[in-house]
């Protein structure tokens, strides 16, 4: 899967050159990323959600994207709860849409 | 728990314009403070640095002139900080009478203060829509943090929605890094503009005069810009697809578009204020509830507010009132002897020029409530615990005695999701207001509580363990 491609399905149009440094992923699936991008940067071209509203079941995307709304909560595999808007990309990173059944 | 000694270190909670005022004036004075900022990098929002990602992006963004200036101020702060004990990547989730609650790194910490100054500015003040909590609808302010952030544009065909100086800015700005297919939907009234613009020139012909080259640099640039617009619903299965909306003449339309930024100008940022222990006051010309701070900024004993969270007046107040109130400290801390007079007047001076400005501009800039009665009930009001209008409406019958927003909170949940109401208070004020026939000012404000951000448990029952 090349990053122009992936880029089509997603909301987000980079506007910086993408580039595969690294790898994350959103639910077991597999996302190229270049060092120095943001989670939602890297999540949001490649896809057009980042889970679903735990109340009415709809997608959700994140809203404010500074840190404020907590619309694009995403959890990693061990239970910890980051925002897709604050955080940095790393390799290995492996994030989840709905938190593990420990820290509910 | 006994306080920390006069002598401690004054904490500054912000790295914006504010905070990185204070932080200043301190550094001038020989005092290095401890500066909490959320972010991973010094800023703040409307004036966020850009990632760099865009390194090369700066000048078709900025211009050539104000690009150069932005490195050398950038440069300055990074030298101000590096004299400070500067935490980047710390929330400060909770407050109480003398400490903060602080996360970092997963771990909770306590702090104690003898002077605290709170910078943490503003949010885009948010009216909903029918649709706005489909994927590709994002706020104003976060629609211009996707460019310097994210390094992205929002979408491909993109709607700019509400009231603000921020919404042409914005448009603007994804206009210079390429973006063409633009359509900003201006919800000012003609009239009320006209008004405004009368008062602006008064005090800042210089920021009026910016406002009109931008929208004058749009229109060349092909933008669509209605004004007057009455905005309708976003439209779309599981993501933005169209927008409509009324124009002046009162003519429906559809745009198709694949995102959307709305904004309806700014709310301070005050939760932490209000655990400070600061008093509140209702504003009626902005029509937002501020801390009560004297005019150097002080909230309390030892408690100081600036900036956008004290009283909405951008980067540029900010920056004077981050800086008088640092000199106000100073003078408590026993230290006047850094301070001289002549500055505090001249920065007092300056920052009622910028406030009358800001009054001035609000009566262009004024919340279309009224567009809230007109929405359909199934309208999602709340977007964390997904509470319609129509819910929120039928509440406030329900409710025993003097009904204010905090009963209908309690009731309908509206405002009790992870944002904290920050998304929803300001139309949740407006709704129950309208609903019970009363004035903004008697249906009060949620109330905010500990923690501000939401914190790991593992952290918080450790918390509660201590």
């Amino acid at each position: 899967m090349t990053a122009s491609a992936a880029s089509s399905s997603g909301l987000f149009v980079p506007i910086y050159e993408v580039s595969t440094e690294l790898f994350i992923s959103l639910d077991g699936l597999r996302m190229p990323a270049r060092r120095g991008e943001t989670v939602i940067a890297v999540l949001l071209r490649n896809a057009a959600a980042l889970g679903r509203s735990e109340f009415d079941g709809r997608s959700r995307a994140g809203f404010c994207l500074m840190g404020a709304c907590q619309d694009c909560s995403l959890w990693s595999e061990d239970g910890g709860r980051i925002r897709a808007c604050m955080t940095m990309v790393e390799d290995g990173m492996a994030l989840v849409t709905a938190p593990p059944l420990a820290e509910t | 728990m006994s306080g920390p000694s006069q002598d401690a270190p004054p904490v500054i909670v912000g790295a914006g314009p504010a905070g990185l005022a204070a932080a200043g004036a301190f550094v001038e004075a020989g005092i290095h403070p401890i500066v909490l900022d959320e972010s991973d990098r010094p800023g703040g929002q409307g004036t966020r640095r850009l990632t760099p990602l865009l390194c090369d992006k700066a000048e078709p963004l900025f211009g050539a002139r104000a690009s150069r200036r932005r490195q050398e101020r950038e440069a300055r702060e990074d030298h101000i900080l590096s004299l400070c004990d500067y935490r980047a990547n710390t929330v400060v989730w909770g407050a109480f009478d003398g400490g903060l609650e602080l996360l970092s790194g997963g771990a909770c910490q306590d702090l104690r203060y003898a002077h605290l100054l709170l910078a943490t500015g503003a949010t885009d003040a948010i009216l909903p829509l029918p649709g706005w909590t489909l994927p590709g609808v994002y706020s104003l302010g976060g629609a211009q943090v996707a460019l310097k952030r994210h390094g992205s544009f929002i979408g491909r065909k993109i709607v700019f929605a509400g009231f603000s100086p921020l919404l042409y800015l914005a448009a603007a700005q994804y206009c210079r890094l390429g973006l063409r297919e633009i359509t900003v939907l201006d919800t000012t009234p003609l009239r009320g503009k006209l008004h405004a613009a009368i008062g602006m020139a008064r005090y800042a012909a210089g920021t009026l005069r910016q406002g009109l080259s931008l929208m004058a640099e749009l229109r060349r640039a092909g933008v669509r810009i209605r004004a007057a617009a009455e905005l309708l619903a976003v439209e779309g299965k599981d993501h933005v697809e169209a927008f409509r909306f009324r124009d002046a003449a009162g003519r429906e339309e559809r745009l198709d578009c694949d995102a959307v930024a709305i904004g309806f100008g700014l709310r301070p940022e005050t939760q932490l204020a209000e655990l400070a222990g600061a008093a509140f006051e209702f504003d009626p010309v902005l029509r937002h509830w501020f801390p009560r701070v004297s005019p150097d900024g002080q909230a309390g004993p030892a408690l100081w507010i600036a900036g956008d969270g004290a009283r909405t007046m951008g980067a540029e107040g900010a920056r004077f009132a981050g800086r008088l109130a640092a000199l106000s400290m100073l003078q408590a801390m026993g230290r006047g002897e850094a301070v001289k007079s002549d500055e505090m007047r001249r920065l007092r001076r300056r920052l009622e020029h910028a406030r009358r400005f800001q009054l001035a501009a609000a009566k262009a800039f004024r919340l279309p409530g009224e567009m809230l009665s007109r929405l359909p009930g199934e309208t999602v009001l709340c977007r964390c615990e997904r509470v319609t209008l129509g819910e929120v409406r039928a509440a406030v019958p329900r409710a025993s005695g003097p009904v204010e927003v905090n009963r209908v909170k309690a009731i309908t949940r509206c405002g009790m999701g992870r944002c904290q109401g920050r998304y929803c208070g300001v139309a949740l004020g407006e709704v129950v207001a309208e609903a019970t026939g009363r004035d903004l000012a008697e249906v009060g404000r949620l109330r905010a509580q500990a923690p501000i951000r939401p914190i790991p448990m593992s952290a918080a029952m450790r918390d509660a363990a201590e």
